[in-house]
């Protein structure tokens, strides 16, 4: 039926131009090419919906298996909560700790992920040569594909017992150890997004700074970094969404205990490695299984509100690049 | 060519490669102070190469190499010891392209005098304004000094990039192509600036416009692949050229 009529419509309209004179044969031949533009359009947005709909799928399940929770336990209780106990009689479901072990690692491997990363990107992009950037780009890159298993095994078995060693520490798998490994995974990330964006900066500009006689340090700091401050500002947020969102690292060397942490050198259980370590032993559909998905809500909303930031940092200074004519 | 003694810029022997591509091949020529020389030539000729020379933004590609002397006030340019920013700080440059700074166009003016350690406002202040009344451009813009440039319309950005080399006080003024991305009405605006500003500046421009070089320029010099092929007052050089090759272009048999 629906044929049927675009048939008709195909039909009658060339017939509309023959009327209108001259110039109908390139007309007629713009009608086919639109048509086929269509149909492209369609197969674009069904492909565009599709993971839209999947997405939104995802996180209808994950807000209903995650509410059942609050029928018995009230949403301060559980944000707020100091204890989480959650296999006790009666049972314990603060995640407070956990919220605050998941900040505290993000905290501190930003805090040494984003000047390294940064001082990277500096380095790739207007210190080495063009030869060098050429090659040791793309093993920066390489290292963000380093599985993140094998970077908890190497914080595991050899950086924490240096730590505890050097330290004197009762253990070496804590904030600090997990942020060093967090940070690795971060760096790349960081170091790739930002390069891109210092390399964004037109050369107009930077030709411009230097024959104003600005040294290459004043258009640096003058012209090539203000103009990519959006894109670093977006890595630095999407590298530490990566540290909020990455579990296997932190399941391996953060340590482990629900605690509220009082040093870098306390263990502590993130969400991600909560879900990560008690999924598999929970009777379905109980107290404790709830409570997970709704750890799993949490992390959702703090990662989409890094991105949202991140969307909103690279708008808001956004530069339109280059004099437009 | 008269040797007054008001030559501001001398070229001896100079020569320059590209990695092994030889651009350049000895260049003679002297410029004289508070004049408009024109650049002319076919494309690939060398003159935009040349003209870069001028204030040592070849220098920035890497494997290129030059020969010769270009003696500004007497002083060598490439003398070892020569710093390039002091040379760009005193020959300033227009692109062919207007390339303002996405910043307000206040601080497009004010970027060169910052770097030279201008920082009081009230001197600051008086220098934008200077520049953009030189550069034509004050009366359109003195109400939204403090807006981004970006808004500007192309013709705007062009003197808004000459009232930025001006801010620096340089003594030669280089022009790559200034109007070539310009409309014809923004042109004549930017070629009656540049008969303004041969008061205080010498100004050397790059040009494809045969008619722009004859209404702007006092002198005009001719390349051919990488070679100075003429030289000499622009009236005489398109009139009455010296030599076939500059005759041949001049006359639009090819380039």
């Amino acid at each position: 039926m629906l044929k049927l009529f675009q048939a008709q419509a195909v039909a009658k309209e060339p017939l509309g131009e023959l009327v209108r004179a001259d110039g109908q044969p390139q007309a007629q031949k713009r009608r086919t090419s639109s048509e086929r533009d269509k149909i492209v359009r369609r197969i674009f947005v069904a492909a565009g919906l599709f993971s839209l709909v999947i997405m939104g799928l995802i996180v209808l399940f994950l807000f209903k298996e995650g509410v059942g929770l609050f029928a018995t336990v009230s949403v301060s209780d559980f944000l707020f909560g100091q204890f989480w106990y959650p296999t006790y009689d009666p049972a314990d479901f603060g995640i407070l700790p956990l919220i605050l072990g998941s900040v505290a690692v993000t905290v501190v491997s930003s805090a040494i992920a984003v000047p390294l990363g940064v001082g990277t990107a500096l380095y790739l992009g207007e210190v080495a040569g063009h030869r060098t950037r050429e090659i040791l780009k793309p093993v920066v890159e390489l290292l963000a594909g380093l599985p993140s298993v094998v970077l908890g095994f190497v914080g595991m078995v050899v950086l924490a017992p240096l730590l505890q060693e050097w330290w004197d520490i009762p253990t070496g798998l804590n904030i600090f150890n997990a942020s060093l490994m967090l940070a690795l995974m971060a760096i790349p990330t960081i170091a790739s997004i930002s390069e891109d964006a210092l390399h964004a900066v037109p050369q107009e500009l930077v030709d411009a700074s230097l024959a104003l006689g600005a040294t290459r340090l004043e258009t640096l700091s003058r012209v090539v970094v203000p103009g990519a401050l959006s894109g670093i500002g977006t890595a630095v947020i999407l590298g530490m969404s990566r540290a909020m969102g990455e579990t296997m690292v932190v399941l391996m060397v953060a340590g482990g205990a629900a605690q509220i942490p009082g040093s870098i050198f306390d263990s502590v259980r993130p969400l991600p490695a909560t879900i990560a370590a008690e999924m598999g032993e929970t009777p379905f559909g109980s107290e404790h299984y709830h409570a997970l998905f709704a750890i799993g809500i949490v992390l959702f909303l703090l990662t989409l509100g890094f991105n949202l930031v991140a969307a909103w940092v690279s708008n808001r200074f956004h530069q339109k690049g280059a004099a437009t004519l | 060519m008269n040797h007054n003694g008001n030559t501001i810029i001398e070229v001896r022997d100079l020569d320059f490669f590209y990695g092994d591509f030889q651009a350049l091949s000895n260049i003679a020529m002297e410029i004289e102070r508070n004049r408009v020389t024109a650049l002319i030539g076919p494309s690939g000729c060398g003159k935009s190469t040349f003209l870069r020379l001028l204030n040592r933004m070849n220098e920035l590609i890497p494997g290129t190499r030059v020969k010769g002397q270009v003696l500004f006030d007497g002083v060598d340019l490439y003398a070892p010891g020569v710093d390039p920013v002091e040379v760009r700080r005193r020959v300033g440059m227009v692109f062919q392209k207007p390339n303002p700074f996405p910043k307000t166009i206040y601080n497009n003016v004010a970027y060169g005098p910052r770097l030279h350690g201008k920082k009081e406002r009230a001197e600051l202040d008086g220098v934008v304004e200077r520049s953009l009344k030189a550069s034509a451009l004050w009366d359109e813009v003195k109400d939204i000094l403090h807006q981004s440039a970006l808004g500007l319309s192309g013709g705007q950005q062009q003197r808004l990039c000459i009232a930025r080399a001006i801010a620096m006080s340089p003594e030669v003024l280089l022009m790559d192509e200034p109007t070539s991305a310009l409309d014809p009405i923004a042109t004549s605006r930017i070629e009656e600036l540049i008969k303004q500003l041969k008061e205080d500046y010498t100004v050397i421009i790059v040009t494809h416009n045969m008619q722009q070089a004859a209404r702007v320029s006092d002198e005009t010099a001719f390349f051919y692949l990488g070679r100075l092929v003429e030289m000499g007052p622009t009236e005489g050089l398109f009139t009455r050229p010296q030599k076939e090759q500059t005759e041949d272009y001049i006359t639009g048999r090819f380039g």
